[in-house]
Formats: C-alpha cells, structure tokens, sequence
C-alpha cells in the first residue's frame, strides 16, 4: 500500500495520505517488513544515537591517519572565516566522521562508509544550531533513507559501480533532502534539494589513493557536506529544478556506467596514478 | 519489493573504513567461527584478489580475526583484534595468494577448534557489509547470513531431508529457502535450511538426532 520506487511515488503518496515523506518511509517499511511503525522508529533512533557518537569518536581521537594529518582539529582550532557558524560546524563534522572511519572506529555507513561524514555532519550541526528534537532528527533520517532507497534501486551506491557521484554524491542529495525535512520544508522542497544536490556531482569520480578511504575520501566528505547546505537553502527559497528527480537519478546511473573503469574504486587511474600517489604507495610500503 | 531496506541505507553500522574490506570480513570471520561450532584454537587466512593487495590499509585481517573471536562487525574490538587473539590464545596466520578467484574480495580461512575439530571455508564479501560462504570444506554452498540458517552434515541416503524438514513443520517454523548439496551419492551431504525464524536449541538437539545427520550449525543473521 505504502510501496515506492520512485521519488514521484513517494511525493503522490504523501499527498494522497497526508503525511511527510518520512511518515510513508516508515510506513513501507513496517509493511515490508512486518514492524510496527515504533519498531521501525526505535532502530532508527539507534542509528541516529551511533551517527552522533561517530562524530564525538572522530573529534576525540588524537591518533594521525595514514596519508594525511588530523584535518578536523585544525577546524575546531579556528574560527570561522569565510563560513557561516553552521557550515562551519558542518565541514568539522564530517571530517570528524570520515577521519574516525578511516581510523577504525564505529560508523553508519550512510549510504557507504567512505561517504558517513555527510549526513551526521548536515543533520547535527544545523540541528545543534536549530534546537533540533529527537522527532526532527527523525524526520531528517527516514527522508534521507527514502532516498537513499530510490537512488539505490533506480542508479546504485556503490563507488565501483558509479564512481563517487554515487556514493558522496548519494550522501550529499539523502543528506539535502534530509535538512529540509529537519527545518520543517515541504515535501516537495525535500524533493528539489535533493534533486539539485545530485544532478551537480554528476560525473563524480573515484580514484582513492592507493586504495584506502582517505585521499580524496575525507575532505571530499567535507565538501559534499557543505554542498546539501546549498541545495537545501536553494529549495526552502523556492528554486526548483528544471530536470524533476527521478530524471536525474537515471543520468546518475547512466553517467556512472561511462565513467571509465579506471576512475571506478579501481585506484588505477585518476588521483590515484599521480606522483603523490606513488610517493605515498612507496611510503606505506604498498608497491 | 526492492530488496533494499531504510538499513540497508542508514546501515549498516559497522567499524570503519570498508564495509566490503572490514565489515564484511568480520562477518565472514564470524561465520567461520560459527559453522566450527567450538572455540578456535588456531586460523590460517587467505586473502585472494582485492583483499590480497589492500588488507593492510582496510584493517581486512583485524576484522576477519576479530570476526573469528565471535565480534560483530560493529564492534570495537576489531581495532585491536592482534591484541586480543593474543590474549584468548589463538593462533593465527594471513598469508595472501594471487591466485585467480571468481570473485575479487575473497578469502579462505582454516579453523582447528580447541576441541580437535577442523573446518575450511571460502567466503566472499559482495560489498555493503553483505557477504556469502561459497565453500565449507568441500561444499560448494552459499550462505548469506541474512536469514535464520541451518547448516547440517549428514550422509546421501533416502528419508533424511525429509525426517529433518519434519522436524522443522512439527513445530511450525516455516522454510523459506533450502538446498541440498552432496559429494557423491551415498556419501556426505549437506543441507541449507533458511528459516523464517530463530529454530530453538532443543529442535538443533532433535534434528542432530535424525538418523544420518551427524552434524547442525545454525546462523543467526548477521
């Protein structure tokens, strides 16, 4: 009754039942899967206390990564420049996240793990800032997971099969949609935030270096963090996109399936073939 | 029904950097441990393909050893899993091979319990965090742990798959999925029962008491 498997399914059936996007998510998945409505609720409050706790786990481990410093710190020891108090705290985040899953500790892989920084990162800094309630960080959640569901079965979430693009890409257009949600936005502003956030990292490589979730992996978190911000502020102020999202979810796909192999998780082309990437392979004792 | 599920995308919840490279070599280090059914005393790891040239970096042997002490792929422990198979006493081994595997992220793992008992099983990790068992000693099989399974060993002889299933509809626990593999006929056999439920420990009693099935392991999803 509650079933989807596109973002124009999920926006007709909240129209025809009244209710958010987040409601119909858990609503489909109870029937999936055979849950009340609170079952489904109560796992997701658990994601959402472990998404929070990465973020708390990255910033408190003083330990140096593989192939760059502890970014993160640097962050918190500034004040903000050039950026708002809430895309500041935002890039801190996700570096926080992405240098934690580097470093071993616990994560939500959301919708990956080498993209986890960016849905914590935009979910608890404007949440932070806002006064957030447990219900809008759920409603933040199950839009995000909406999503995530559609991008997976209509284009995929996987870097070797799509390139980042599906991956921080994935990350960045869920976390979008989610932040609206958060803020209290419509459906269809969800909706356009995520479209807008995904149909600009179209073509989204990935080339790790050496082939560990570092280079580029943890500051491009960062940035695709700070990119949902302006899909987000873009949708709440009414722009639209002139391709609608399940359009752009399809040339996600068919973009990832030209990237070459090379530039696809292979670590073969790319950042990866670079001197620096030689020169770091050498240092971890890898060629 | 689009196989995907709101946990499959906020999830799995596991410890970094690689749900194929970490978590699901946790799981199928865990499943090893499982299916042997006793304390490990000993592992020889293999790593083929993409686990072979990049373990190191994705913490692949922490987890699979940490899989191998009974850790979940969430847990922390796998961090410093060195440290504390070090600690329980298990001896292991990573070796790599460049040998050519049908799928990149596979891995072989030898286990000798502390009991005496010996298993070998090839598992793959298929990206995600999900991953499949496609070998238990000369088996070829395939178990996901996604669902209630029992494994049995039993010999290739009319009646067994039957007393076994009867077993499971006596107490009403549906089958959702089931397959029987065999060296040879009259010879070892082994079944793959998925279930639509946990099968309590008492049925796991009555059905290693099936005439012909010498042994049962039962996975809980993953």
């Amino acid at each position: 009754m509650y079933e989807y498997g596109y973002i124009d399914d999920l926006l007709k059936l909240a129209e025809k039942h009244k209710k958010s996007v987040a409601e119909i998510v858990i609503l489909s998945e109870a029937e999936e899967y055979d849950l009340t409505t609170k079952e489904v609720e109560k796992r997701m409050d658990e994601r959402i206390k472990i998404s929070h706790e990465s973020i708390e786990n990255g910033l408190a481990d003083a330990t140096p990564l593989k192939m760059i410093e502890r970014e993160d710190r640097k962050m918190v020891e500034m004040q903000p420049q050039v950026l708002g108090e809430i895309a500041h705290r935002v890039v801190t985040y996700a570096l926080a996240v992405s240098e934690g899953n580097a470093k071993m500790h616990r994560v939500v892989a959301c919708p990956t793990a080498g993209s986890c920084g960016i849905m914590p990162a935009v979910t608890f800094a404007v949440g932070e800032i806002k006064g957030a309630t447990q219900q809008n960080y759920r409603d933040a959640y199950f839009t995000a997971a909406g999503i995530g569901k559609v991008i997976a079965k209509n284009a995929c979430v996987a870097g070797a099969v799509g390139g980042c693009q599906a991956e921080c890409g994935a990350a960045s257009a869920m976390a979008a949609g989610g932040v609206v949600a958060l803020l209290g936005g419509t459906n269809e502003q969800m909706m356009e935030a995520m479209t807008m956030a995904l149909k600009n990292v179209l073509g989204l490589t990935c080339d790790p270096i050496a082939g560990l979730v570092e280079v580029p992996c943890v500051k491009r978190n960062g940035f695709f963090a700070v990119h949902a911000l302006t899909a987000a502020e873009m949708a709440l102020a009414g722009i639209k996109s002139a391709v609608p999202a399940d359009q752009v979810i399809r040339v996600m796909y068919e973009t990832g399936r030209t990237i070459p192999v090379s530039l696809r998780e292979t670590s073969t082309g790319g950042l990866a073939r670079t001197e620096a990437a030689k020169k770091i392979r050498e240092r971890l004792h890898m060629d | 029904m689009t196989g995907v599920g709101v946990f499959d995308i906020i999830g799995p919840v596991m410890i970094g950097p690689s749900s194929s490279h970490t978590a699901g070599a946790a799981r199928i280090g865990r499943m090893a441990r499982i299916i042997l059914k006793d304390e490990v005393e000993s592992a020889e790891i293999t790593f083929y393909g993409s686990f072979a040239k990049s373990y190191l970096g994705h913490g692949t042997d922490k987890a699979i050893v940490a899989g191998i002490l009974g850790c979940h792929a969430d847990d922390p422990i796998i961090r410093d899993a060195f440290a504390i198979a070090k600690e329980r006493g298990l001896k292991f081994s990573i070796n790599t091979s460049d040998e050519e595997t049908p799928h990149p992220n596979t891995s072989k793992i030898v286990l000798t319990g502390k009991k005496g008992g010996k298993l070998k099983i090839v598992g793959v990790s298929l990206g995600g965090g999900k991953v499949s068992v496609v070998k238990i000693n000369d088996f070829d099989v395939e178990v996901t742990g996604e669902t209630y399974t029992l494994i049995t060993v039993h010999h290739d002889e009319p009646g067994v798959v039957a007393n076994v299933t009867a077993v499971l509809a006596k107490h009403q626990i549906n089958i959702s999925q089931m397959r029987v593999f065999r060296k040879a006929k009259h010879q070892d056999a082994v079944m793959i029962i998925d279930t639509d439920g946990k099968v309590p420990k008492e049925l796991l009693d009555n059905i290693e008491n099936v005439v012909g099935v010498s042994r049962v392991m039962a996975i809980e999803p993953l």
